[in-house]
Protein backbone atom coordinates (compact mmCIF):
# COMPACT_ATOMS: atom_id res chain seq x y z
CA UNK A 1 0.00 0.00 0.00
CA UNK A 2 1.32 3.16 -1.40
CA UNK A 3 1.68 6.33 1.55
CA UNK A 4 -0.94 7.57 -0.14
CA UNK A 5 -3.27 4.90 0.36
CA UNK A 6 -2.43 5.10 3.84
CA UNK A 7 -3.53 8.47 4.36
CA UNK A 8 -6.59 8.44 2.83
CA UNK A 9 -7.55 4.90 4.54
CA UNK A 10 -6.85 6.91 7.97
CA UNK A 11 -8.86 10.08 7.20
CA UNK A 12 -11.77 7.78 5.37
CA UNK A 13 -11.96 5.38 8.84
CA UNK A 14 -11.97 7.96 11.46
CA UNK A 15 -16.02 8.25 11.25
CA UNK A 16 -17.51 5.13 9.90
CA UNK A 17 -21.12 3.69 10.26
CA UNK A 18 -21.37 1.01 12.24
CA UNK A 19 -23.70 -1.87 11.82
CA UNK A 20 -23.67 -4.11 14.85
CA UNK A 21 -25.99 -6.88 13.76
CA UNK A 22 -28.02 -8.98 15.69
CA UNK A 23 -25.17 -11.23 17.66
CA UNK A 24 -23.62 -8.19 19.09
CA UNK A 25 -27.32 -7.00 20.83
CA UNK A 26 -27.47 -10.94 21.96
CA UNK A 27 -24.89 -13.08 22.66
CA UNK A 28 -22.13 -11.12 21.84
CA UNK A 29 -22.91 -8.00 23.84
CA UNK A 30 -19.32 -7.68 25.12
CA UNK A 31 -18.04 -7.24 21.90
CA UNK A 32 -20.42 -4.67 21.02
CA UNK A 33 -19.37 -2.65 24.34
CA UNK A 34 -15.76 -2.54 24.01
CA UNK A 35 -16.21 -2.31 20.43
CA UNK A 36 -17.77 1.60 21.38
CA UNK A 37 -15.56 1.58 24.53
CA UNK A 38 -11.98 0.85 22.10
CA UNK A 39 -13.29 3.63 19.55
CA UNK A 40 -13.68 6.16 21.79
CA UNK A 41 -10.59 5.75 23.89
CA UNK A 42 -8.88 5.97 20.38
CA UNK A 43 -10.69 9.17 18.87
CA UNK A 44 -12.64 6.57 16.04
CA UNK A 45 -16.41 7.53 15.48
CA UNK A 46 -18.89 5.34 14.94
CA UNK A 47 -22.37 6.19 14.09
CA UNK A 48 -24.84 3.35 14.35
CA UNK A 49 -26.63 2.49 10.99
CA UNK A 50 -30.32 3.09 11.54
CA UNK A 51 -32.48 1.02 11.55
CA UNK A 52 -30.79 -1.80 10.26
CA UNK A 53 -31.76 -5.00 9.40
CA UNK A 54 -30.34 -9.09 9.77
CA UNK A 55 -27.78 -9.34 7.26
CA UNK A 56 -29.48 -12.92 6.48
CA UNK A 57 -26.90 -14.32 8.23
CA UNK A 58 -27.00 -18.83 7.56
CA UNK A 59 -31.07 -19.49 7.76
CA UNK A 60 -31.90 -17.03 4.95
CA UNK A 61 -28.62 -17.44 2.76
CA UNK A 62 -29.77 -21.35 2.89
CA UNK A 63 -33.45 -20.63 1.79
CA UNK A 64 -32.57 -18.10 -1.14
CA UNK A 65 -29.36 -16.57 -1.00
CA UNK A 66 -30.49 -13.76 -3.05
CA UNK A 67 -32.93 -12.07 -0.08
CA UNK A 68 -30.00 -12.21 1.77
CA UNK A 69 -28.28 -10.05 -0.72
CA UNK A 70 -31.26 -7.99 -0.40
CA UNK A 71 -31.31 -7.60 3.52
CA UNK A 72 -27.07 -6.98 3.34
CA UNK A 73 -27.43 -4.31 0.58
CA UNK A 74 -30.65 -2.88 2.70
CA UNK A 75 -28.16 -2.12 5.28
CA UNK A 76 -25.35 -0.81 2.78
CA UNK A 77 -28.74 1.36 0.90
CA UNK A 78 -29.11 3.17 4.23
CA UNK A 79 -25.54 4.15 5.12
CA UNK A 80 -24.85 5.28 1.93
CA UNK A 81 -28.14 7.05 1.26
CA UNK A 82 -29.39 8.36 4.16
CA UNK A 83 -26.45 8.66 6.91
CA UNK A 84 -24.08 9.41 3.68
CA UNK A 85 -21.54 7.50 4.95
CA UNK A 86 -18.28 6.13 3.30
CA UNK A 87 -17.54 3.10 5.16
CA UNK A 88 -19.92 0.78 7.07
CA UNK A 89 -17.85 -1.15 9.33
CA UNK A 90 -18.83 -4.49 10.78
CA UNK A 91 -17.05 -6.40 14.00
CA UNK A 92 -19.51 -9.76 13.44
CA UNK A 93 -17.43 -11.55 10.84
CA UNK A 94 -21.08 -12.79 9.77
CA UNK A 95 -22.24 -9.77 8.77
CA UNK A 96 -19.01 -8.60 7.54
CA UNK A 97 -18.90 -11.36 5.17
CA UNK A 98 -22.68 -11.05 4.04
CA UNK A 99 -21.85 -7.37 3.18
CA UNK A 100 -19.27 -8.07 1.49
CA UNK A 101 -20.53 -11.07 -0.73
CA UNK A 102 -23.29 -8.69 -1.35
CA UNK A 103 -21.56 -6.08 -3.25
CA UNK A 104 -19.53 -9.16 -4.89
CA UNK A 105 -22.43 -10.22 -6.07
CA UNK A 106 -24.31 -6.66 -6.72
CA UNK A 107 -21.13 -5.96 -8.66
CA UNK A 108 -20.95 -8.96 -11.19
CA UNK A 109 -24.19 -10.80 -10.97
CA UNK A 110 -27.52 -8.95 -12.49
CA UNK A 111 -29.90 -11.38 -11.21
CA UNK A 112 -29.05 -10.41 -7.95
CA UNK A 113 -29.01 -6.95 -9.04
CA UNK A 114 -32.98 -7.01 -10.45
CA UNK A 115 -33.74 -8.91 -7.78
CA UNK A 116 -32.58 -6.08 -4.92
CA UNK A 117 -33.89 -3.73 -6.91
CA UNK A 118 -37.46 -5.21 -7.13
CA UNK A 119 -37.49 -5.66 -3.36
CA UNK A 120 -35.92 -2.48 -2.79
CA UNK A 121 -39.20 -0.97 -4.74
CA UNK A 122 -41.26 -2.70 -2.86
CA UNK A 123 -40.31 -1.80 0.60
CA UNK A 124 -39.66 2.01 -0.50
CA UNK A 125 -36.32 2.70 0.09
CA UNK A 126 -32.82 3.37 -3.03
CA UNK A 127 -31.80 0.54 -4.12
CA UNK A 128 -27.80 -0.34 -2.46
CA UNK A 129 -25.50 0.29 -6.08
CA UNK A 130 -22.12 -1.77 -6.15
CA UNK A 131 -19.08 0.70 -4.66
CA UNK A 132 -21.66 3.21 -3.21
CA UNK A 133 -19.96 2.47 0.39
CA UNK A 134 -17.08 0.22 1.47
CA UNK A 135 -17.35 -2.48 4.06
CA UNK A 136 -15.09 -2.98 6.27
CA UNK A 137 -13.98 -5.04 9.75
CA UNK A 138 -12.93 -4.02 13.24
CA UNK A 139 -9.38 -5.22 12.69
CA UNK A 140 -9.35 -2.91 8.98
CA UNK A 141 -10.97 -0.15 11.10
CA UNK A 142 -8.28 -0.11 14.38
CA UNK A 143 -5.44 -1.28 11.68
CA UNK A 144 -5.75 1.33 8.92
CA UNK A 145 -7.72 4.21 11.26
CA UNK A 146 -5.13 4.18 13.46
CA UNK A 147 -2.52 1.82 12.82
CA UNK A 148 0.20 0.43 15.70
CA UNK A 149 2.39 3.57 15.91
CA UNK A 150 -0.90 5.65 16.84
CA UNK A 151 -2.51 2.44 19.34
CA UNK A 152 1.29 2.38 20.56
CA UNK A 153 0.94 6.29 21.70
CA UNK A 154 -1.75 5.70 23.96
CA UNK A 155 -1.21 2.20 25.73
CA UNK A 156 -1.30 2.56 28.87
CA UNK A 157 -1.34 -0.69 30.49
CA UNK A 158 0.69 -2.47 28.52
CA UNK A 159 -0.55 -6.59 27.76
CA UNK A 160 3.11 -7.62 28.10
CA UNK A 161 3.68 -10.79 29.80
CA UNK A 162 0.10 -12.00 28.11
CA UNK A 163 0.35 -15.17 25.85
CA UNK A 164 -1.85 -14.39 22.98
CA UNK A 165 -3.40 -16.60 20.32
CA UNK A 166 -5.42 -14.93 17.77
CA UNK A 167 -8.26 -16.97 16.44
CA UNK A 168 -9.94 -15.24 13.08
CA UNK A 169 -12.59 -18.48 12.21
CA UNK A 170 -13.52 -19.41 8.54
CA UNK A 171 -15.52 -16.05 7.13
CA UNK A 172 -13.10 -13.24 8.07
CA UNK A 173 -11.23 -14.71 4.44
CA UNK A 174 -13.51 -16.62 2.73
CA UNK A 175 -13.67 -17.04 0.14
CA UNK A 176 -11.06 -14.74 -1.12
CA UNK A 177 -13.03 -13.45 -4.59
CA UNK A 178 -15.25 -11.66 -2.03
CA UNK A 179 -12.26 -9.65 -0.32
CA UNK A 180 -10.48 -8.04 -3.13
CA UNK A 181 -8.90 -5.64 -0.67
CA UNK A 182 -6.65 -8.67 0.65
CA UNK A 183 -3.75 -10.56 -0.15
CA UNK A 184 -2.54 -7.26 -1.90
CA UNK A 185 1.31 -7.33 -0.81
CA UNK A 186 2.28 -5.01 2.56
CA UNK A 187 0.26 -3.47 4.36
CA UNK A 188 -2.70 -5.48 3.41
CA UNK A 189 -4.31 -8.69 5.27
CA UNK A 190 -3.60 -12.05 4.01
CA UNK A 191 -6.25 -14.62 3.48
CA UNK A 192 -4.35 -17.69 4.40
CA UNK A 193 -2.53 -16.09 7.42
CA UNK A 194 -4.45 -13.56 8.27
CA UNK A 195 -2.42 -10.94 10.89
CA UNK A 196 -4.15 -7.92 11.23
CA UNK A 197 -5.55 -8.51 15.47
CA UNK A 198 -2.10 -10.49 16.07
CA UNK A 199 -0.43 -6.84 14.41
CA UNK A 200 -2.79 -4.67 16.65
CA UNK A 201 -2.23 -7.22 19.82
CA UNK A 202 1.25 -7.32 19.35
CA UNK A 203 1.28 -3.40 19.42
CA UNK A 204 -0.13 -3.54 22.65
CA UNK A 205 2.43 -5.38 24.25
CA UNK A 206 1.00 -9.19 23.86
CA UNK A 207 2.91 -11.61 22.45
CA UNK A 208 1.38 -13.74 20.55
CA UNK A 209 1.79 -17.45 19.91
CA UNK A 210 2.40 -19.16 16.93
CA UNK A 211 -1.10 -20.97 16.38
CA UNK A 212 -1.60 -22.57 12.89
CA UNK A 213 -5.33 -23.10 13.71
CA UNK A 214 -6.04 -19.88 13.15
CA UNK A 215 -8.52 -19.85 10.63
CA UNK A 216 -9.48 -23.69 10.85
CA UNK A 217 -13.50 -24.14 11.27
CA UNK A 218 -14.92 -23.67 14.96
CA UNK A 219 -18.30 -25.80 13.98
CA UNK A 220 -20.46 -23.12 14.22
CA UNK A 221 -22.56 -23.65 11.58
CA UNK A 222 -23.38 -27.09 12.92
CA UNK A 223 -23.29 -26.59 16.37
CA UNK A 224 -27.02 -27.46 16.51
CA UNK A 225 -27.46 -30.26 14.32
CA UNK A 226 -24.23 -32.31 15.53
CA UNK A 227 -22.89 -30.84 18.75
CA UNK A 228 -20.41 -33.41 19.11
CA UNK A 229 -18.53 -32.84 16.37
CA UNK A 230 -18.64 -29.01 16.67
CA UNK A 231 -17.20 -30.31 20.55
CA UNK A 232 -14.51 -32.05 19.15
CA UNK A 233 -13.75 -29.34 16.84
CA UNK A 234 -13.73 -26.65 19.28
CA UNK A 235 -11.92 -28.71 21.74
CA UNK A 236 -8.60 -29.29 19.14
CA UNK A 237 -8.58 -25.61 18.91
CA UNK A 238 -8.40 -24.92 22.71
CA UNK A 239 -5.95 -27.77 22.97
CA UNK A 240 -3.66 -26.59 19.95
CA UNK A 241 -3.65 -22.76 21.59
CA UNK A 242 -2.80 -24.61 25.00
CA UNK A 243 0.13 -26.73 23.42
CA UNK A 244 1.07 -23.33 21.63
CA UNK A 245 1.74 -21.62 25.15
CA UNK A 246 -1.42 -19.15 24.82
CA UNK A 247 -3.22 -18.02 28.37
CA UNK A 248 -5.73 -16.63 25.95
CA UNK A 249 -7.59 -16.99 22.42
CA UNK A 250 -8.03 -13.68 20.89
CA UNK A 251 -11.32 -13.51 19.15
CA UNK A 252 -12.99 -11.07 16.41
CA UNK A 253 -16.26 -13.11 15.91
CA UNK A 254 -19.17 -13.33 18.02
CA UNK A 255 -20.02 -16.99 16.25
CA UNK A 256 -16.87 -18.30 17.19
CA UNK A 257 -16.31 -16.67 20.59
CA UNK A 258 -19.61 -18.14 21.65
CA UNK A 259 -18.61 -21.55 20.01
CA UNK A 260 -15.35 -21.46 22.17
CA UNK A 261 -16.50 -20.80 25.49
CA UNK A 262 -19.92 -23.02 25.05
CA UNK A 263 -18.41 -25.95 23.96
CA UNK A 264 -15.23 -25.95 26.25
CA UNK A 265 -17.64 -25.93 29.27
CA UNK A 266 -19.60 -28.84 27.01
CA UNK A 267 -16.04 -30.66 26.40
CA UNK A 268 -15.75 -31.30 29.93
CA UNK A 269 -19.04 -32.14 31.00
CA UNK A 270 -20.06 -34.45 27.87
CA UNK A 271 -16.31 -35.81 27.39
CA UNK A 272 -14.59 -35.06 30.77
CA UNK A 273 -12.11 -32.65 28.77
CA UNK A 274 -11.21 -29.98 30.49
CA UNK A 275 -8.87 -27.04 29.48
CA UNK A 276 -8.43 -23.74 31.19
CA UNK A 277 -7.49 -21.31 28.16
CA UNK A 278 -9.70 -18.07 28.85
CA UNK A 279 -11.24 -16.49 25.67
CA UNK A 280 -11.27 -12.54 25.27
CA UNK A 281 -12.59 -10.51 22.39
CA UNK A 282 -9.67 -8.92 20.91
CA UNK A 283 -11.18 -5.27 21.63
CA UNK A 284 -11.26 -5.87 25.32
CA UNK A 285 -7.23 -6.85 25.35
CA UNK A 286 -7.40 -3.30 23.40
CA UNK A 287 -9.69 -1.77 25.51
CA UNK A 288 -7.59 -3.22 28.89
CA UNK A 289 -4.11 -1.84 27.20
CA UNK A 290 -5.52 1.23 27.03
CA UNK A 291 -6.55 1.99 30.32
CA UNK A 292 -10.58 0.50 30.56
CA UNK A 293 -11.68 -1.33 33.53
CA UNK A 294 -12.87 -4.84 32.61
CA UNK A 295 -16.30 -4.24 33.52
CA UNK A 296 -16.23 -0.99 30.68
CA UNK A 297 -15.00 -3.44 28.07
CA UNK A 298 -17.32 -6.46 29.43
CA UNK A 299 -15.13 -9.21 30.50
CA UNK A 300 -17.74 -10.09 33.27
CA UNK A 301 -20.43 -11.02 30.52
CA UNK A 302 -17.97 -13.25 29.10
CA UNK A 303 -18.92 -17.07 30.19
CA UNK A 304 -14.80 -17.99 29.90
CA UNK A 305 -14.02 -15.86 33.31
CA UNK A 306 -10.86 -14.23 32.32
CA UNK A 307 -10.91 -11.65 35.14
CA UNK A 308 -9.21 -13.47 36.85
CA UNK A 309 -5.97 -14.02 34.22
CA UNK A 310 -6.32 -10.35 34.02
CA UNK A 311 -5.77 -10.46 37.41
CA UNK A 312 -2.84 -12.59 37.60
CA UNK A 313 -0.82 -10.80 34.85
CA UNK A 314 -1.61 -7.41 36.91
CA UNK A 315 -3.62 -5.99 33.87
CA UNK A 316 -6.90 -5.86 36.30
CA UNK B 1 -9.46 -47.73 3.59
CA UNK B 2 -8.44 -47.58 7.26
CA UNK B 3 -11.94 -45.97 8.66
CA UNK B 4 -12.17 -42.66 10.63
CA UNK B 5 -12.65 -43.62 13.79
CA UNK B 6 -9.47 -45.60 13.29
CA UNK B 7 -7.24 -42.10 12.04
CA UNK B 8 -8.62 -40.33 14.77
CA UNK B 9 -7.60 -42.86 17.30
CA UNK B 10 -4.06 -42.99 16.12
CA UNK B 11 -4.13 -39.38 16.25
CA UNK B 12 -5.32 -38.83 19.19
CA UNK B 13 -1.98 -41.35 20.30
CA UNK B 14 0.12 -39.52 18.51
CA UNK B 15 3.46 -38.85 20.70
CA UNK B 16 6.13 -36.84 18.62
CA UNK B 17 8.56 -39.48 17.09
CA UNK B 18 12.63 -39.05 17.63
CA UNK B 19 13.09 -39.42 13.86
CA UNK B 20 10.69 -36.65 13.07
CA UNK B 21 11.13 -36.80 9.34
CA UNK B 22 9.40 -40.36 9.33
CA UNK B 23 6.49 -39.17 12.01
CA UNK B 24 5.63 -36.03 9.08
CA UNK B 25 5.34 -38.57 6.65
CA UNK B 26 2.85 -40.66 8.42
CA UNK B 27 1.11 -37.79 9.54
CA UNK B 28 0.38 -36.36 6.32
CA UNK B 29 -0.54 -39.65 5.10
CA UNK B 30 -3.29 -39.79 7.88
CA UNK B 31 -4.19 -36.29 7.11
CA UNK B 32 -4.72 -37.69 2.97
CA UNK B 33 -6.74 -40.71 4.20
CA UNK B 34 -9.08 -38.11 5.74
CA UNK B 35 -9.86 -36.21 2.25
CA UNK B 36 -10.27 -39.96 0.28
CA UNK B 37 -12.99 -40.59 2.40
CA UNK B 38 -14.64 -37.42 1.74
CA UNK B 39 -13.68 -37.92 -2.12
CA UNK B 40 -15.02 -41.48 -2.24
CA UNK B 41 -18.32 -41.17 -0.46
CA UNK B 42 -19.05 -38.10 -3.34
CA UNK B 43 -18.10 -41.32 -5.46
CA UNK B 44 -14.75 -39.94 -7.03
CA UNK B 45 -11.68 -41.90 -7.28
CA UNK B 46 -8.94 -40.49 -5.30
CA UNK B 47 -6.00 -38.18 -7.14
CA UNK B 48 -2.95 -39.68 -7.52
CA UNK B 49 -1.47 -36.09 -8.23
CA UNK B 50 0.53 -33.51 -6.85
CA UNK B 51 0.01 -29.75 -6.38
CA UNK B 52 2.42 -27.36 -5.43
CA UNK B 53 4.19 -30.95 -4.26
CA UNK B 54 1.16 -32.11 -1.94
CA UNK B 55 -1.04 -35.07 -2.92
CA UNK B 56 -2.96 -33.51 0.63
CA UNK B 57 -3.90 -30.70 -1.72
CA UNK B 58 -4.33 -32.12 -4.98
CA UNK B 59 -7.03 -34.48 -3.03
CA UNK B 60 -8.14 -30.75 -1.33
CA UNK B 61 -8.70 -29.13 -4.89
CA UNK B 62 -10.12 -32.44 -5.49
CA UNK B 63 -12.69 -32.73 -2.98
CA UNK B 64 -13.51 -29.09 -3.27
CA UNK B 65 -14.84 -29.14 -6.83
CA UNK B 66 -18.45 -28.12 -7.06
CA UNK B 67 -18.29 -27.59 -2.90
CA UNK B 68 -17.30 -24.35 -1.96
CA UNK B 69 -17.45 -24.42 1.47
CA UNK B 70 -15.20 -27.36 1.14
CA UNK B 71 -12.63 -24.49 1.32
CA UNK B 72 -13.00 -23.75 4.60
CA UNK B 73 -10.37 -26.71 5.03
CA UNK B 74 -7.89 -25.25 3.05
CA UNK B 75 -5.64 -23.60 5.37
CA UNK B 76 -5.88 -26.54 7.09
CA UNK B 77 -4.72 -28.66 5.04
CA UNK B 78 -2.14 -25.82 3.77
CA UNK B 79 -0.85 -25.56 7.53
CA UNK B 80 -0.53 -29.43 7.47
CA UNK B 81 1.54 -29.17 4.24
CA UNK B 82 4.03 -26.33 5.66
CA UNK B 83 4.52 -27.76 8.87
CA UNK B 84 5.55 -30.87 6.63
CA UNK B 85 8.14 -28.61 5.60
CA UNK B 86 9.31 -27.32 8.53
CA UNK B 87 9.62 -30.52 9.96
CA UNK B 88 11.43 -31.92 7.04
CA UNK B 89 13.49 -29.03 6.74
CA UNK B 90 14.82 -28.96 10.03
CA UNK B 91 14.50 -31.71 11.57
CA UNK B 92 17.22 -30.99 14.50
CA UNK B 93 15.64 -27.69 15.27
CA UNK B 94 14.56 -27.42 19.12
CA UNK B 95 11.12 -26.60 17.99
CA UNK B 96 10.33 -29.87 16.32
CA UNK B 97 8.54 -31.54 18.80
CA UNK B 98 6.32 -28.70 18.94
CA UNK B 99 5.85 -28.73 15.33
CA UNK B 100 5.22 -32.45 15.63
CA UNK B 101 2.14 -31.84 17.70
CA UNK B 102 0.88 -29.34 16.32
CA UNK B 103 0.73 -31.19 12.73
CA UNK B 104 -1.26 -34.11 14.79
CA UNK B 105 -3.70 -31.36 15.79
CA UNK B 106 -3.97 -29.61 12.39
CA UNK B 107 -5.21 -33.46 10.91
CA UNK B 108 -7.13 -34.47 13.78
CA UNK B 109 -8.71 -30.90 12.37
CA UNK B 110 -9.18 -31.76 9.32
CA UNK B 111 -10.19 -35.38 10.09
CA UNK B 112 -13.11 -33.66 12.44
CA UNK B 113 -13.91 -31.01 9.88
CA UNK B 114 -14.61 -33.78 6.59
CA UNK B 115 -16.31 -36.26 9.30
CA UNK B 116 -18.46 -33.27 9.89
CA UNK B 117 -19.17 -33.06 6.71
CA UNK B 118 -19.97 -35.98 5.58
CA UNK B 119 -23.05 -36.05 7.93
CA UNK B 120 -24.03 -32.43 6.97
CA UNK B 121 -23.96 -33.80 3.89
CA UNK B 122 -25.81 -37.41 4.06
CA UNK B 123 -22.52 -39.02 2.88
CA UNK B 124 -20.27 -41.99 4.57
CA UNK B 125 -20.74 -44.48 6.72
CA UNK B 126 -22.43 -43.54 9.72
CA UNK B 127 -24.09 -47.09 10.33
CA UNK B 128 -23.54 -50.91 8.96
CA UNK B 129 -26.94 -49.88 7.03
CA UNK B 130 -26.98 -46.26 6.20
CA UNK B 131 -25.32 -46.12 2.42
CA UNK B 132 -27.42 -48.80 1.00
CA UNK B 133 -30.11 -47.17 2.54
CA UNK B 134 -29.40 -43.88 0.94
CA UNK B 135 -28.48 -45.16 -2.20
CA UNK B 136 -32.32 -47.14 -2.39
CA UNK B 137 -33.83 -43.84 -1.57
CA UNK B 138 -32.56 -42.49 -4.26
CA UNK B 139 -33.53 -44.72 -6.63
CA UNK B 140 -37.10 -45.01 -5.70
Amino acid sequence: MSDTEVEDKKAKYRRVAYYPGCALEGTGHAYNSSTKAVGKALGLELQEVKNWNCCGAMEVKNIDPKVQTYLSSRVMSIAANEMRADVVMAPCNGCYHNLKKAEHDLAQDPASREVVDRISRKAGHAAYRAGQVETIHALDWIKHGLGEDGLKRRIKNSLKGLKVANYYGCMYTRPRHIFPEKDRGPGSESTSKPHFMDDLLEAAGAQNVEFPLKTACCGGAHTLSDSDTSTKLVLNILRAAEAAGADVIATECPTCHSGLEMHQVRAEKVLGEKTTVKMLYFTQLLGIALGLSPRKVGVHENVSEGLELLRSKGLA
Amino acid sequence: MTTLAAIESELDAFIPQAEPRAAAERLIALAEQALEHWVVARGDEPTGDLQEGFRLLALHRQGAKGVPSFNACRETCREIAYHHHLIAAEPQSALVTQRQRMMAMLAKHLLLFVSGKLQVEGLGEFCCAARPLRLESQQT
